[in-house]
């Protein structure tokens, strides 16, 4: 039951990532030259919505569907991992134009060549896994 | 309606809406950590014990990626059919330039993304090495989109604003510096 609940909610993500063409190399490119306002109202509305609904998670300390207290752990605080790892991810989003998330939902779309796109995803979430160690944090 | 593409207004409330699902379910919005739990079940963890993780306990993220891939499917094929995305006409004549003749009329650029482009090597190594950079810059910066800027930023999070501009100066230096030198001729 469970299962099928996670599979549906990520079907839904899928179709409204697709939809809203935020799974869309032109509207990746077109964000970052600023021409529309599309993926910032997707972004901007998103979060509208969700510091709302976060905010009313935290303050009704609401439980969980199976009755467990819900804690939303607070990010490690550090700046270096965050700018670089970021800078990084966003040269990557630009030239992929694609996110994780869309990365999926273009395989079932059947746009084959993005499985490359995944395939250099998998091996650069390795080489991190490899190296962190010695990265700066 | 539901077979035109859907405004803003309608799919950021959705998306804030999945987030919120997950919470409830007691989980966590984020998509980049799959790609660590890919490794895992590789065999990863005998090359680094960042990978020796419970994979059973991430089960439930790896469903929602076959749910994505169902609904990418379902998308594509049953909800959409005129794929071409309406992108800006400032957009377009600069696609033009760079050589993306397919910008206006497809959903992903033909010159990279077309089972043609594949026979040029030059656009295997760009994607390889885009992908590169996600995987890598994800797993860095501890999340991607989803876990960051929408997750994060909904719970007010400082390193998820961090991680965000950092997005964004990639971004920006790729499309507006890099852009020119990877596809202007």
């Amino acid at each position: 039951m469970k299962n099928l609940a996670y599979i549906l909610i990520g079907t839904f993500l899928g179709i409204v990532l697709y939809k809203s063409e935020a799974a869309s190399w032109f509207r990746i490119y077109e964000m970052f030259r600023f021409d529309s306002f599309h993926m910032y109202g997707i972004i901007g509305s998103a979060l509208a919505v969700g510091i709302v609904l976060v905010f009313w998670i935290k303050k009704s300390k609401v439980k969980s569907f199976s009755g467990e207290p819900i804690s939303i752990t607070d990010k490690e605080k550090s700046f270096t991992r965050y700018i670089v790892g970021g800078t990084l991810f966003g040269l990557g989003w630009a030239l992929a134009g694609a996110c994780p998330g869309p990365i999926y939902i273009l395989v079932g779309a059947g746009h084959w060549p993005i499985i490359i796109v995944l395939i250099g995803a998998i091996l650069g979430a390795f080489t991190y896994g490899v190296l962190r160690n010695k990265l700066p944090h | 309606m539901l077979y035109q593409p859907w405004p803003w207004y309608i799919s950021g409330p959705l998306i804030a809406l999945i987030m919120a699902l997950l919470i409830l379910m007691g989980k966590r919005f984020g998509m980049s950590s799959n790609l660590e739990t890919f490794c895992s079940i590789g065999g990863a963890g005998k090359f680094s014990d960042y990978f020796k993780i419970d994979i059973k306990s991430k089960r439930w993220n790896l469903l929602v990626v076959l749910g994505s891939i169902i609904g990418g499917f379902l998308g594509a094929h049953w909800l959409s059919p005129n794929p071409a995305v309406d992108i800006s006409p400032k957009t377009i004549i600069k696609l033009q330039e760079l050589g993306f003749d397919s910008a206006g009329k497809t959903y992903l650029p033909t010159e990279l993304f077309s089972l043609e482009s594949l026979s040029d090597p030059k656009v295997w190594v760009i994607l390889l090495i885009a992908g590169f950079l996600v995987g890598f810059g994800t797993r860095y910066a501890g999340g991607c989109t989803s876990g960051h800027a929408i997750s994060g930023l909904s719970n007010l999070q400082r390193p998820s604003l961090i991680a965000v501009v950092g997005f964004f100066i990639g971004g920006l230096i790729m499309v507006h510096l890099l852009f020119p030198l990877i596809f202007g001729s």
